[in-house]
């Protein structure tokens, strides 16, 4: 194999694994800008991908599936938004009880599900013209899941929302320093509510990827640790849409190489992968004491008129 | 704005009708235990400073507030020119027109000057922000009343003093006719406080309504036309400032007497107990918060450091009590070297600390008045025998010390957290001072206090010195440093811009080395 195949196919694959994680980690980035940490992604992922699978099983129609996702991805965020803003529990508590409800609860309604394999996963898409671009084109633009191209015009979007518009201020703001943003007017709960559902629904999209598309089949447990990737993949990103994108792409490499290493590592080194790379993250970020681009109130429940 | 400034365009489009009158009626306001207002009629008229002034507690910061919609009152009602109003929220409050300037700072660090200032605003390109409209608008509002402001600079960039003009700048851009400053020169320095009169002066002249919250008579009586005074919750009285008096005001805050002047006998100064040397070390923020202290305390004698707070006097007191770790220079108690030494070891050497979190760095807000009390000394005879703590002893030196120190509280068993500040401080005090302290390191010991616990430490501390302690006093507050000091340091950038005796300082002098002029 010449090493441009050998390019390309990495890429590819670094993009596949890594959709998922890019709608995720973008929006953990949402709900972590506004002050709310969600340690529930696995969860909301898990969710996400037994409705979209069941959904478009039994509809035929796999979009359908991924909006079904969408909702119940958002519902099961509101769940942690009322937990952790309006009754103001523990932000890390409420996250991990998410996380164990959403694999308990897929665990338990998809037993009927288990072994199908979808009739009609998501279609491909290539993108004329582009495509044309030596190895690039062929690496990035042929193809790929249309939630793939998506999710980066999406990061592009986000960013600029972020950072550009009157809505990013007022989203940084609530996440940096919640009793200003009361002060001038900004509804801090509508803020976090909006962000948190809004990570939810990302995050349940991110699950239905991976049932009607990656994988096109239903499996207990499919997520495998993915989510717990997203806190870590925010982390790195610096709380930054666009460079979650160059993250994702980064770790869906690693992901692959990995993989192809399998013929001399044993399987569970695969399996260990994620969860390494998640405590060198955070192990670095420490190492680095400089909390690049955290949100200041990040985790801290806002009680009007305490400080 | 009156008539005689011309109005930049894009205020005078998003002007709403202009406040002549805000009035508050019979306003009561209760908080779990208390009522923090209590039947609280003010009003504030276009063209005049009307000073709001009372001890803590006494209702102040909830009473404004209540009139900028961040809390809504029990009973009573807002008036503006006249109309009944109701404020759900501070937008309400904004949209009427009044505008306040928190006492801390309601700024985003991490953001920019015109970031700041847009905040919580509709964009005038709809969805996409409009800073650099925004930035221009700063510049033109900035030259009207004779401000410096860069909107570009990023908050953490500015100083103190540059801070709250920004949050000035915010209500004025936001169109406010009436302004609230919630104690607004507790963090500047003389010359800055003479600035901030010089621009409310200004925005009096120019038909603002502006209330002015402070617990500093000097300040409310040269800077107002009015003067109300609240106590308990409730109105003393509302006195014209040409007519009232530094003595009356304070009567009528504390409901008694005060005594302004403190005994101070002469005390022959000893040897010097604590001593600094070229001290080094690095702020929060990795950049050097000292550099190059040198310092030396005697016993029997009061240091006062003074200085605009966050030039370095935090991380000084917490160099020399074992807290942070100096880069490089000496600190000598008697005559051990114990730079770098852990806190318990200094604390052995007699190492007394107030620390100016008193919350936090003072005290275990969830434990008892008593083990509060014995947290220090808890693993030393009397207090534990081996592996065990003698309870009897403690309860017999924690009732000792609530009498001693006149600690108010329903019993030695009551968590610290449910003790007012001032009883919190005596608390801290009777632990410090009751193990006779060598060297005594008293950071803000006053901060937040109302008067009576005030002057209650202030003695405290001077009666520590007759029994020859060497007293290390950091302050903000230039007159407590001015009554209690032998000699005074003034600290600026983490150096020591000189050194005075007391009765021989000037505070226009003091003022300038605080600002970063080297003593003539």
């Amino acid at each position: 194999m010449g090493w441009e195949s050998w390019i390309i196919d990495t890429l590819k694959r670094a993009l596949a694994y890594g959709t998922p994680l890019l709608w995720g980690t973008l929006g953990e980035i949402y709900a972590e800008r506004a002050g709310v940490v969600n340690l529930g992604v696995e969860g909301m992922m898990i969710l996400g991908a037994l409705s979209a699978f069941a959904v478009a099983q039994s509809t035929g129609n796999p979009w359908l599936g991924i909006l079904a996702a969408s909702v119940v991805g958002g519902f099961a965020a509101l769940i942690h938004a009322f937990f952790s803003v309006t009754l103001r529990a523990n932000q890390y508590v409420s996250g991990l009880a998410l996380t164990i409800f959403g694999l308990g609860l897929s665990g338990l309604l998809g037993t009927s599900w288990v072994g199908i394999s979808l009739k009609n996963p998501l279609p491909k898409a290539t993108i004329p013209g582009l495509e044309r671009i030596p190895i690039l084109g062929e690496a990035l633009f042929r193809d790929h899941s249309y939630l793939t191209y998506i999710g980066i015009v999406l990061a592009v979007v986000l960013w600029f929302v972020l950072y550009k518009t009157r809505w990013g201020i007022a989203i940084r703001s609530v996440g940096e320093s919640p009793s200003t943003a009361d002060a001038m007017g900004i509804d801090v709960f509508a803020v976090q509510y909006l962000c948190v559902i809004f990570g939810g629904i990302l995050a349940g999209v991110a699950g239905g990827f991976l049932s009607v598309e990656y994988r096109p089949a239903w499996t207990e447990g499919m997520t495998a640790g993915m989510g717990w990737i997203v806190i870590a993949l925010t982390i790195f990103a610096a709380w930054d849409p666009l460079q979650a994108v160059g993250g994702v792409v980064l770790f869906g490499a690693l992901y692959h190489l990995a993989y192809r290493l399998q013929a001399w590592f044993p399987p569970e080194f695969l399996k260990l992968m994620p969860y390494a790379f998640a405590i060198l993250v955070l192990a670095v970020a420490g190492l680095r004491k400089v909390k690049r681009g955290a949100p200041a109130s990040l985790g801290v429940p806002y009680v009007r008129g305490q400080r | 704005m009156g008539a005689g400034a011309p109005r930049p365009p894009f205020l005078r489009r998003k002007m709403r009708q202009t406040v002549d009158r805000v009035e508050m009626r019979g306003i009561v306001k209760r908080f779990p235990g208390v009522v923090a207002n209590d039947r609280v009629d003010f009003d504030v008229r276009a063209g005049e400073i009307h000073a709001l002034l009372g001890e803590n507690g006494a209702g102040k910061s909830t009473l404004m507030k209540i009139l900028y919609g961040m809390y809504q009152p029990d009973e009573g009602e807002i008036l503006v020119n006249g109309k009944r109003v109701r404020f759900r929220s501070p937008l309400d409050a904004i949209r009427a027109g009044i505008g306040m300037v928190h006492q801390h700072f309601m700024l985003v660090e991490p953001f920019t000057v015109a970031e700041n200032v847009a905040l919580g605003l509709p964009s005038s390109r709809r969805f996409v922000n409009d800073l650099d409209r925004v930035s221009a608008r700063i510049r033109e509002l900035a030259e009207t009343y004779g401000f410096k402001v860069d909107p570009r600079a990023y908050i953490w960039q500015l100083s103190v003093g540059e801070q709250q003009r920004v949050e000035i700048l915010k209500v004025l851009y936001r169109g406010a006719s009436v302004l609230i400053l919630d104690e607004p020169t507790a963090v500047l320095t003389p010359q800055e406080v003479e600035g901030l009169f010089r621009t409310l002066r200004h925005m009096r002249e120019e038909g603002h309504a502006i209330v002015f919250i402070s617990h500093k008579l000097n300040e409310v009586l040269s800077i107002s036309d009015r003067i109300t005074v609240l106590r308990g919750g409730q109105v003393v009285g509302t006195v014209p400032a040409a007519e009232a008096t530094r003595t009356g005001l304070a009567r009528m805050m504390v409901g008694r007497e005060v005594v302004f002047r403190l005994e101070r006998p002469e005390v022959e100064p000893g040897e010097v107990m604590l001593e600094i040397r070229d001290l080094w070390a690095m702020g929060d923020r990795g950049v050097p918060a000292l550099r190059g202290v040198n310092l030396e305390v005697r016993a029997g004698e009061i240091v006062g450091l003074a200085g605009v707070s966050g030039n370095g006097q935090r991380e000084l007191a917490e160099v020399i009590v074992g807290l942070r770790r100096p880069q490089r220079g000496a600190v000598r108690i008697g005559k051990t070297d114990v730079t770098g030494w852990p806190p318990a070891a200094l604390i052995g050497l007699g190492l007394s600390y107030i620390p100016e979190e008193r919350i936090r760095d003072g005290g275990v807000p969830e434990f008892s008045v008593e083990d509060n009390l014995v947290l220090k000394d808890h693993p030393f005879p009397p207090f534990s025998q081996g592996i065990f703590l003698n309870f009897p002893e403690m309860a017999h030196y924690a009732d000792r010390l609530i009498k001693d120190f006149d600690i108010r509280t329903p019993s030695r068993r009551t968590p610290l957290k449910s003790l007012s500040g001032g009883n919190i401080q005596k608390l801290i005090l009777a632990r410090e001072l009751s193990r006779s302290p060598k060297v005594l390191i008293a950071a803000q010991p006053t901060r937040g206090l109302d008067i009576s616990a005030t002057e209650y430490v202030r003695r405290r501390i001077l009666e520590q010195r007759e029994k020859g302690t060497a007293t290390l006093l950091i302050s903000d507050d230039l007159d407590e440093i001015l009554s209690l000091s032998d000699r005074i340091a003034v600290i600026y950038e983490g150096r020591i811009m000189g050194v005075v005796k007391s009765e021989e300082a000037d505070i226009e002098e003091l003022g300038l080395m605080m600002a970063g002029v080297e003593s003539r």
